[in-house]
């Protein structure tokens, strides 16, 4: 255990004792003032058991303090390697000169710092879109510069390898609603009704949704992370520098792969969705397979069908876009991918439901609905 | 190689090191020691295992065989209290810098002081301040976040952040690597004071020829796997080992050396 640092009057003038170091400062208190004799202060170093930089700081303070209050202070039995150490510490505290610490803003400057961030993060996303509808352009005039194979591995990562969760999320989907519905329909006698419910709910609504979500979460989220990290550690830079342009190498290969994968998706989970209804109404209503498949293509149409279908290219675009625009939004280091990666999600999800909401309205004034 | 008693004033003692990366092997039989009050380096060829055998050391990386004790204390097995109240005792300066990236330079430098001691925050920002000062840093660098400094005040913010809670045993990897000549040369000129002043111990993996000459007491030359030459710098470049005769011997070694015997 370190021997506590303290500073005892004696009749010459001020005694250090004791360990000087970080362990053992932890307690310190500087004498009393009214135990100052008047005139110049001696300060006697023989006491010092141990220094080290911490400690030489405190003493410097205690030292200046007196200094302050008009003391001169002269040492005596200090030992050679202690006051070389004080010099050195007293020498850089001179020279790096003083700062003070930065206050936090206020309410009122956070609220208006963040209103206008917001409003910039809001017209740079638009510009992106821009930049990558650009680039889509471009590319059209010369498709061999495409990324071929980077867009057929993010189709395997983004697609294939999200069969299993994306099967069984529609499957209980599809469970849950004719469950839900079932009850409903069986008090009024209306079982076979439930091919409608399940069907048309699933197709146009629930199965793009959920689809579009477990992607946001998984592909979106990851799309955050890997372009984040690329930018923290200057390989986005590296790329510029080769001559490559991040749009093409990291981006619209992205898009497009996630283009094609979520409707192919959302049909997988149509059926799954559809399935799972079926089983339901089996056990439950009394509906039979060929019951319910006899029925089917009697309530969904080919436009209902396509109508689901058709918004999953929106939802890839606007979770794909989002999910990279976060990435090259990370600066600095670690703590910012987190940040953005949360951001990207919350904000394709968003993004996504209020697309869906839009579509509900537009196309059901466009009648199409029915 | 000599085995010298794990005297009483060893502070790091390695025996029969080995270390391995899966089935790659890059320590075997290595030993290694370090008294107290010693500057010592470590050199040896690109991979030739420098980074990973002060990871083995500061208990980052557990060895396949062997014993290092620190401090006397063996560290294989050790238990978590044990290690917790150990690393207090020594910092170290990654060769990437790893300074928290979310936190401005002085809160880095506070942190090992916040967990290990009981100073209140004003005191504790008033040593991050000096240690930042030590590392040769100016006062506002203490509020500025890792990203907004260049690679060399990133370096020296390490340091500071390893110099936090006055460890009687430091650990450097490639401390001047990214620094100006001048910056480079007043590290060593630090690192030497401190050792003065301090008694610290120092163990530091460089490539700086420089340092090498000006700073060391001992050099350690790792290669196939162990510390093949262990010896004042002086000595060491007169090693007939064909390893160390190669790295010393290019036109920047010799030039380093004459540079150094005419300074002395
Ligand atoms: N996490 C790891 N997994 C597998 N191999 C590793 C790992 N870390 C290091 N190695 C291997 O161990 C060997 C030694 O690496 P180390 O980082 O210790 O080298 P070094 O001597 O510090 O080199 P340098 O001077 O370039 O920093 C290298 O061959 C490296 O490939
Ligand atoms: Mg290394």
């Amino acid at each position: 255990m370190a021997d506590p640092a303290r500073i005892q009057p004696d009749p010459e003038g001020w005694r250090c004792e004791g360990d000087w170091t970080l362990a053992g400062i932890e307690d310190f208190a500087a004498p009393l003032r009214s135990s100052l004799p008047s005139g110049p202060l001696t300060l006697d170093g023989s006491g010092i058991q141990a220094i080290d930089t911490t400690g030489a700081l405190q003493l410097l303070r205690v030292i200046a303090d007196l200094e302050q209050a008009g003391c001169s202070v002269r040492w005596v039995h200090l030992r050679e390697e202690h006051r070389a150490l004080l010099e050195l510490i007293k020498e850089r505290l001179a020279t790096a000169g003083t700062t003070t610490v930065l206050q936090p803003p206020n309410h009122l400057e956070r609220l208006g710092r963040q209103v206008v961030f917001q409003t910039q993060r809001t017209v740079e996303f638009l510009a992106f879109i821009g930049e990558a509808a650009t680039a889509l352009a471009q590319l059209t005039l010369h498709p061999r510069r495409f990324r071929w194979r980077a867009l057929f591995s993010d189709i395997e990562t983004a697609g294939v390898n999200a069969l299993p969760i994306v099967a069984l999320l529609a499957f209980m989907m599809g469970v849950v609603i004719a469950y839900q519905g079932g009850q409903q329909l069986n008090t009024y006698g209306a079982n076979i009704f439930i091919v409608e419910l399940v069907s048309l709910t699933m197709l146009r609504e629930l199965a793009p949704l959920i689809t579009a979500i477990i992607v946001a979460g998984r592909t979106g989220s990851a799309y955050t992370a890997q372009i984040g990290t690329m930018q923290i550690t200057e390989e986005v830079d590296a790329l510029r520098t080769i001559g490559i342009r991040p749009m093409d190498l990291l981006v619209l290969p992205k898009l497009l792969a996630l283009i094609i994968a979520l409707p192919l998706l959302t049909v997988f989970a149509d059926a799954l969705s559809v399935f799972g209804g079926m089983v339901m109404a089996q056990a439950l209503l009394e509906v039979s397979f060929s019951d319910f498949l006899d029925r089917f293509p009697q309530v969904v149409t080919p436009t209902s069908f396509l109508l689901g279908v058709g918004k999953a290219p929106v939802f890839a675009a606007i979770i794909a876009l989002v999910g990279c625009y976060q990435g090259f939004q990370v600066r600095g280091g670690a703590d910012s991918v987190g940040r953005q990666t949360t951001v990207s999600v919350v904000q394709s999800i968003f993004l996504v439901i209020a697309a869906d909401a839009l579509f509900s309205v537009v196309l059901g004034g466009v009648g199409l609905w029915r | 190689m000599a085995l010298n008693p794990a005297s009483a004033d060893a502070v790091i003692v390695v025996r029969g090191l080995q270390t391995r990366f899966g089935e790659t092997i890059i320590h075997d039989h290595l030993d290694f020691t370090v008294q107290r009050g010693e500057i010592v380096a470590l050199v040896g060829g690109s991979g030739s295992g420098k980074t990973t055998l002060l990871r083995a050391i500061i208990l980052l990386l557990q060895p396949a065989a062997g014993s290092i004790q620190l401090f006397g204390q063996e560290i294989i097995g050790i238990s978590g209290s044990a290690a917790f109240r150990l690393r207090r005792r020594f910092g170290m300066l990654f060769q990437q810098g790893a300074l928290f990236s979310s936190l401005t330079v002085r809160e880095n430098v506070a942190t090992p002081l916040q967990e290990h001691t009981r100073l209140s925050a004003r005191q504790i920002m008033d040593i991050a301040d000096l240690k930042i000062a030590l590392a040769g840093l100016p006062a506002e660098t203490g509020n500025k976040l890792p990203r907004e400094l260049s690679g060399g005040m990133l370096k020296r913010a390490a340091l500071a952040r390893a110099l936090a809670l006055d460890p009687a045993l430091l650990f450097l990897d490639e401390p001047t690597a990214g620094l100006d000549p001048v910056s480079a040369g007043a590290f060593d000129e630090l690192v030497v004071q401190l050792k003065e002043s301090l008694g610290l111990t120092v163990v530091m993996v460089t490539h700086d020829l420089d340092t090498l000459w000006q700073a060391t007491d001992r050099v350690a030359f790792l290669g196939e796997r162990r510390v093949i030459g262990y010896a004042p710098m002086r000595e060491l470049t007169r090693s007939e080992h064909p390893l160390i005769r190669a790295y010393f011997e290019g036109p920047r070694g010799r030039a380093a050396r004459e540079q150094a015997c005419k300074v002395k």
